[in-house]
């Protein structure tokens, strides 16, 4: 076969395409053909888990399951505590991160120049959106469950879940901040308006949507997490309802470690009813949040 | 009046602004306080390299290198599945795919994000662990193999979707130059676009290794939590993540055990610090 | 009598020189064309006047404006801005109902009574020649009027606050020749209350609607007089140049 060199083009890169032995229509079927082959690999396993979690714990979802409290050590009985326990849990991380990620989000939108401040303000979320759950879980246990004394407690949980999730509230928000066109802000400023009733008026008005899914994938983030909640609030088998915010409390993530993994012969349907409703409420706050930005991009007025 | 409410909102917006700086700080300096007093107990190398994790016995042995070693065990097995494949898969998503499945792959991608860790961690205590278990005829299933073949899976929607921008904003011109000079479109992506978008993939596996490293519950249910240097990838391993899980609720407040795991937290925090440092800078340097 | 007086005024964005030595006065109540071809600094000159480019963080200035007799950058921004209104090249409504949009420099002036908020709409919509056009339909979406309207709109809300100078941005250059002659016929009538100031690049409309013409280019000023001497015997040659379309 001819061996033919095209060097040096105009155009740059230089490229230089040689047509060796192989047939490069082959090559790339053969490419596309692994390339759909690792699509396939990861695509596949998350529709049967999805598959197993359903058909296996479906059975278990009961009214009784869902509103009871658990008995005999959890073989048998419901899981409503620990449902109740993640709302109060998720609930608390939002009302702490929701504000702060706001504003903070705001701040880095509307105020920040592009110095060096800001740059550690970035990176410094980018840390801790990668700070490991289980560490998040030591800090709270230093500094809320022993330096503040509040104990194992929904508040030592909910502060900690909800400097967890603070990245995620940041970086939707400011998405959404800096998507409301800068001509808007030049038209309020023109007529007279101040920064912050800039803000107020016009560009957290049009940014709602992108700042409330951002909050809900927060919400379905801090249910899903087991490690920080480990130390700071998880109660082991506590079939009584929690009083106050200093009381502990169940939790979902936990409960279905302790009953996969501690707890002997408990029944089938009890953990995969577990594992289906944690996986339902966090995919339905994906949905949700999903089909909520769908919805406002659709109304999207410019 | 008003000027004087504007002044204080917008003190507040300044103080929030710092917020991440003052929690990152802020996290640090807690490990840091009770980390650090292990190191009355033994000296960093011995912490460091030590053998040894027996941290219940009288004198305790705290030389964390077994951890190190299960953890990047684990970790180095992920990254070998993960990155091929989720590499592919996200070539395949931003170049091949048609249209209309785009979409469902992409949101099949997100769906696998949004798993709570300790539901993969059960369903690979229940179908993959048994699965290896009889393909190599072990003792037990719970092995770093497990641990790996699961962490990869977690680790790929991270990579997909950050590699998947990076090869999408490669600018279409590279593309085009490459096909009108005859090159084949799988010529064109592993010649031109793959290069291209060469910083912004090295980061989406950076994430995605950090993603892994930091990985908590799932590995503490498959991998077997043996604190033992591991010799092969089938045996049972503990990483510095699990066991921090595990044996924090048996140490006792204040104990040398109690500081031990928290100095393990602070060598995860400079870990995933170092990590995700990196990777912003990747993709930093990419903008430019 | 004199409305704004101009020293010496530099003006730098980050390492650029974007307005270099200018000297000018504007007298009161009448229209002042500027015009020059693009990036000859009308646009930054013009922005100075209402403190619009202090939005960019690489802004620098040297020199004095004097408004009524003050320094404009002495005096609150946001009063600067209620006195000194401007109107935009794109037609720019808010995203909100054409009421809030009229309303909406009077509301953050401090004006929260509704009945108040709509006498002033309704002057101002009046005044803009729209408010036949709208009258039925205040609580609809700005951007359901047409480029035209909206243009009227931008110049309604801009009146709602009772400026005393409007600064005009090239504010036809994305309408049709129609709602073009509706925009300078408004102009020709608000001269008598207001004092303006526009910046185009069409000549021609320099030429009809304004009383003096001001030529910019290379980020200075070089000539401004009255418009009748401009073009017809201009004193520099490069306003010569410009005029009869050799370039720019």
């Amino acid at each position: 076969m001819n061996d033919t060199t095209v060097t040096d083009s105009p155009a740059s890169p230089a490229l230089k395409l040689k047509k060796r032995s192989r047939d490069p229509v082959l090559t790339q079927r053969l490419a596309f053909a692994f390339l759909f082959l690792s699509t396939l690999l990861i695509i596949v396993p998350v529709g049967l888990i999805i598959v197993i979690i359903v058909q296996k714990g479906l059975p278990g979802i009961t009214w009784q399951f869902l509103s009871d409290i658990p008995r005999q050590g959890m073989r048998s009985g419901g899981i409503f505590p620990a449902i109740l326990g993640t709302i109060y849990l998720v609930s608390g991380a939002i009302v702490f991160a929701l504000p702060i990620g706001l504003l903070s989000a705001v701040y880095l939108s509307e105020y920040a120049r592009g110095n060096f401040l800001t740059r550690l303000i970035k990176l410094a979320i980018v840390n801790l959106a990668g700070v490991p759950s289980v560490v998040y879980g030591l800090f709270g246990l230093a500094l809320f469950v022993t330096f503040f004394k509040f104990g194992a407690s929904i508040l030592s949980g909910a502060l900690t879940l909800g400097i967890m999730i603070l990245p995620i509230i940041i970086t939707a928000s400011l998405e959404a901040l800096e998507s409301v066109p800068q001509s808007f802000r030049e038209a309020s400023r023109s007529l007279g308006a101040s920064r912050w009733q800039t803000i107020r008026y016009v560009v957290l008005p049009n940014a709602i949507s992108g700042i409330i899914t951002g909050t809900i994938l927060g919400l379905g983030r801090a249910a899903g997490e087991t490690a920080p909640i480990l130390f700071t609030v998880a109660a082991f088998y506590l079939p009584q309802l929690p009083g106050s915010v200093f009381d502990q409390v169940m939790a979902l993530p936990y409960h279905l470690y302790v009953i996969s993994t501690q707890v002997p012969n408990v029944d089938e349907k009890i953990r995969y009813g577990t594992a289906l409703v944690l996986l339902a409420m966090v995919l339905f706050m994906n949905l949700a949040a999903v089909v909520i930005r769908c919805r406002f991009r659709k109304k999207k007025k410019w | 009046m008003r000027k004087l409410k504007e002044f204080v909102i917008e003190k507040l917006i300044l103080f929030c602004g710092l917020a991440s700086i003052f929690f990152v700080v802020l996290i640090f300096l807690f490990l840091l306080k009770e980390g650090l007093a292990v190191f009355k107990t033994v000296t960093p190398p011995q912490f460091l390299f030590g053998k040894s994790w027996y941290p219940i016995s009288e004198p305790p042995h705290l030389g964390i290198l077994p951890l190190i070693l299960g953890s990047l065990m684990v970790t180095l097995g992920a990254a070998l599945i993960s990155i091929p494949i989720g590499v592919a898969c996200a070539v395949y998503i931003a170049e091949v795919a048609p249209l209309k499945i785009k979409e469902i792959l992409k949101s099949g991608i997100e769906l696998l994000a949004a798993i709570p860790s300790v539901v993969l961690g059960f369903i690979g205590m229940v179908t993959l662990v048994p699965w290896i278990k009889s393909i190599f005829h072990l003792p037990t299933g719970l092995t770093a193999l497990s641990g790996a073949v699961m962490l990869a899976f977690m680790a790929m929607p991270t990579i997909v979707s950050i590699a998947e921008d990076a090869l999408y904003s490669v600018p279409k011109t590279y593309k085009e130059g490459a096909l009108a000079l005859g090159a084949t479109h799988w010529q064109a992506i592993h010649r031109v676009i793959l290069p291209a978008a060469s910083s912004g993939i090295m980061a989406a596996v950076m994430l995605g290794i950090g993603r892994v490293i930091g990985e908590t519950m799932a590995v503490m249910m498959i991998t077997g939590n043996a604190a033992v240097i591991p010799h092969s990838i089938l045996q049972p391993v503990r990483t510095l993540t699990a066991t921090i899980a595990a044996e924090m609720g048996e140490a006792v407040v204040g104990s040398e055990h109690y500081f031990a795991l928290f100095a393990v937290g602070i060598v995860l925090f400079v870990i995933s610090f170092i990590v995700n440092v990196g990777a912003d800078l990747f993709l930093h340097k990419k903008e430019q | 009598m004199v409305e704004f007086l101009i020293k010496d005024l530099n003006i730098w964005f980050g390492q650029i020189h974007a307005m270099k030595n200018v000297n000018m006065e504007i007298g009161s109540k009448q229209i002042l064309s500027v015009i020059g071809p693009a990036n000859s600094g009308k646009t930054t000159f013009l922005r100075m006047l209402n403190r619009l480019n202090e939005l960019n963080d690489n802004f620098r200035m040297t020199g004095e404006v004097l408004f009524g007799g003050r320094d404009i950058v002495e005096m609150d921004p946001e009063t600067v801005r209620k006195k000194i209104g401007m109107v935009f090249a794109l037609p720019l409504p808010l995203p909100m109902s054409i009421f809030d949009n009229v309303a909406y420099g009077v509301k953050v002036s401090g004006v929260r009574n509704r009945k108040l908020q709509a006498a002033a709409v309704e002057k101002a919509l009046k005044q803009a020649y729209l408010w036949d056009e709208v009258k039925d339909r205040l609580d609809t979406s700005a951007f359901k009027l047409s480029g035209g309207q909206q243009q009227r709109l931008c110049i309604a809300r801009t009146l709602a606050v009772e400026p005393r100078v409007i600064l005009f941005d090239e504010p036809c250059s994305g309408l049709d020749p129609i709602s073009t002659a509706k925009v300078e016929e408004a102009m020709l009538v608000l001269k008598k209350d207001y004092t303006i100031i526009l910046v185009t690049n069409n000549v021609k409309q320099a030429a009809r609607v304004g009383d003096r013409t001001a030529f910019f280019l290379s980020s200075e000023l070089v000539e401004m007089d009255g418009t009748d001497k401009i073009f017809t015997a201009p004193r520099d040659k490069r306003t010569d140049g410009y005029i009869r379309g050799k370039f720019g």
